[in-house]
């Protein structure tokens, strides 16, 4: 018996290791995906319902017990005017979320509008359009973004519209390059040997099979723009401090950096941390198509 | 052998010369991008920019508006202007600042060196960082790869604002190794290159970990283990010149993407450079400034895209071959 013994050792030693697993998104069960979901959910719940989560008015001035580390009572600090950094931070859901995906939207539906032009329009008219997207393309996103604030001022609005604009030029070629493709795929070769007018290829076929994998780039962008979004509001150039926007609550806390770094550590976690959870996502629903293509 | 390489060699030049054009048209959109961007001003222009300048929206009288409108020339038409503007852009010619009376160019100049020198610093710094880190852990079974990969997934992810915070708060204000705010020497520039560098290596390291792992199975790599030499040896003389290239290529990329990164890190360390002239000039709309920018930023980004490609033109046979 004892002979038999090493053999499952060596198995389990064989198994890639939690990270890997974590890493590859193999794990049999996907922790780190219940994880995103369950921070994405408690903060659509802050987002639709802010007072069932929040612990102390966000607005409420309390000067005795201002620049506060956090403790018990204040479990993110406090800031310059004695403010639950917690409560604004959960009361700020909302702007910050509906920005995401505002900007997101904005973003996926102008690339949507170039990309399949840029694959599908005749022949002149995409070339022109496929040269309009690279060059769009080579304005850095965020410089992209500047320019368009710099016309119309800062406001949510041109906050959520600039991020699209920026992000589209990139998604943009990402879509001309999945039409593209199915363009020239068998079944697209089939259709059109069977007679099959061109619009109706170009609907029942071309576009959802290239559009497909958008529901998982739409998840990976809301991320993407709540970064670039309160990147924007950190420099001032976005939404303006009273509100408690996460980028904004950054940008206040920015004086006090030396005091207390608590005011600019916290909401820089939690937009790293929505990032993180809404790339998770879409890296799931990425490889869950794919399987499902197979 | 002559005829085909004299052949070769001409093909190689047109695929040069195709290039440098596409290059060109591209600028050429990018530039005409710009100018219509200073013409989307809300309202009449004249009026827009003296209320830029005095901060404040207000009526101005015709006498004002004759002043501003041949200063800029505004009366003329949007094709006359869009002319001069291009022939101003071929000559270096960016226009006037609507804020600081003075040339755009000239504002830009100042600024730039600190600017070109924190892109610079960050790319050497990412290489650094992204040839140890992949020579490290690439192709050392399971357990290190994936936690190699992970971390360049991380580290890529990593928006600017927060890193250089952080890097600010645990070396500058926690250690006190760095100057915590505007330090214009060596010590002042770490900080900010690292906050640009780390995410550019955590890129780079994505693609040429793949390399290298691949590079690590082929025969001459076997042929060299054979002859005896280390597994360092291996690693950094054979592998990593192959694994490398995919990151080359990255080059153009990376100087735009530092070079806009920039805006960020010079904002939050205080530091001198166009990002912050940027920043200024886009929250009080100065057009002329932000366009300049704006347009410099594309036009090193496609010419770095263009040296790129002809390089490796240049030096990949199998092209000249096809």
């Amino acid at each position: 018996m004892t002979a038999l013994r090493p053999a499952p050792l060596a198995v389990a030693d064989a198994r890639p290791g939690l990270l890997a697993r974590l890493a590859t998104g193999a794990a049999r069960r996907p922790w780190g995906l219940y994880a995103a979901i369950a921070f994405v959910g408690l903060l659509a719940l802050a987002a639709v319902a802010p007072q069932l989560l929040a612990t102390h008015d966000p607005l409420a001035l309390d000067y005795p017990h201002s620049l506060l580390a956090p403790s018990w009572t204040h479990w993110f600090g406090t800031d310059e005017s004695g403010r639950d950094l917690y409560s604004r931070v959960i009361f700020g859901a909302r702007e910050s979320l509906l920005i995401g995906l505002g900007a997101a939207a904005v973003g996926i539906v102008l690339a949507l509008v170039l990309g399949s032009l840029a694959a599908l329009a005749i022949k002149p008219a995409a070339v022109v359009i496929d040269r309009f997207v690279e060059i769009l393309f080579t304005f850095p996103a965020l410089l992209l973004a500047l320019l368009l604030i710099a016309i119309s001022g800062p406001s949510a609005t041109t906050e959520i519209l600039a991020v699209g604009l920026g992000t589209a030029p990139g998604y943009a070629r990402m879509i001309r390059g999945q039409i593209l493709a199915a363009k020239g795929s068998a079944y697209v070769e089939a259709a059109t040997a069977l007679g099959h007018s061109r619009a109706r290829i170009v609907l029942a076929h071309i576009l959802p099979n290239a559009l497909r994998p958008l529901v998982a780039v739409f998840a990976l962008s809301v991320g993407q723009s709540i970064v670039w979004a309160s990147s924007l509001s950190f420099l001032g150039l976005g939404v303006a401090p009273p509100s408690s926007e996460w980028g904004a609550l950054l940008d206040a806390g920015r004086q006090y950096i030396v005091q207390a770094g608590w005011l600019i550590v916290v909401p820089g976690v939690v937009i790293v941390a929505v990032a993180l959870a809404a790339t998770t996502i879409g890296r799931h629903l990425q490889s869950h198509l794919e399987r499902g293509e197979k | 052998m002559t005829p085909t390489s004299s052949s070769s060699w001409r093909a190689v030049v047109r695929q040069i010369v195709r290039k440098a054009l596409s290059a060109l048209v591209v600028l050429w959109g990018a530039a005409t991008v710009a100018f219509f961007a200073q013409l989307a001003l809300p309202g009449d222009r004249a009026t827009a920019i003296l209320n830029i300048r005095s901060g404040q929206a207000q009526l101005r009288t015709p006498a004002e508006l004759a002043q501003i409108n041949e200063q800029y020339g505004l009366q003329r038409p949007v094709v006359v202007q869009y002319l001069d503007y291009l022939r101003g852009l071929i000559g270096g010619d960016f226009g006037n600042s609507y804020q600081q009376y003075r040339p755009v160019t000239a504002i830009i100049g100042e600024q730039l060196g600190a600017t070109v020198t924190l892109s610079l610093t960050a790319i050497v710094f990412a290489w650094i960082l992204m040839v140890v880190w992949v020579t490290l852990t690439a192709g050392r079974g399971p357990r290190v790869g994936a936690l190699g990969a992970l971390v360049d997934v991380v580290a890529a992810g990593l928006p600017a604002y927060w890193l250089g915070i952080i890097l600010l708060l645990v070396f500058g204000l926690g250690l006190r190794w760095f100057p915590v705010i505007g330090g214009t020497g060596v010590n002042g520039l770490i900080l900010p290159a690292l906050t640009l560098a780390i995410p550019l290596a955590g890129f780079m390291s994505q693609s040429t970990r793949t390399e290298f792992e691949r590079a690590l199975e082929q025969p001459f790599v076997i042929s060299a283990r054979m002859r005896g030499m280390s597994d360092a040896g291996v690693r950094v003389r054979h592998v990593l010149r192959h694994a490398v290239i995919p990151a080359v290529t990255l080059s153009g990329w990376a100087l735009g993407a530092t070079l806009s990164g920039a805006v960020i890190v010079e904002s939050i360390f205080s530091r001198p450079g166009i990002g912050n002239v940027l920043v200024t000039a886009v929250s009080s709309q100065d057009l002329p400034v932000v366009v300049g920018i704006v347009t410099l930023v594309a036009v090193v980004y496609v010419l770095a895209n263009l040296i790129v490609d002809i390089v490796y033109t240049l030096v990949d046979p199998r092209l000249k071959a096809s």
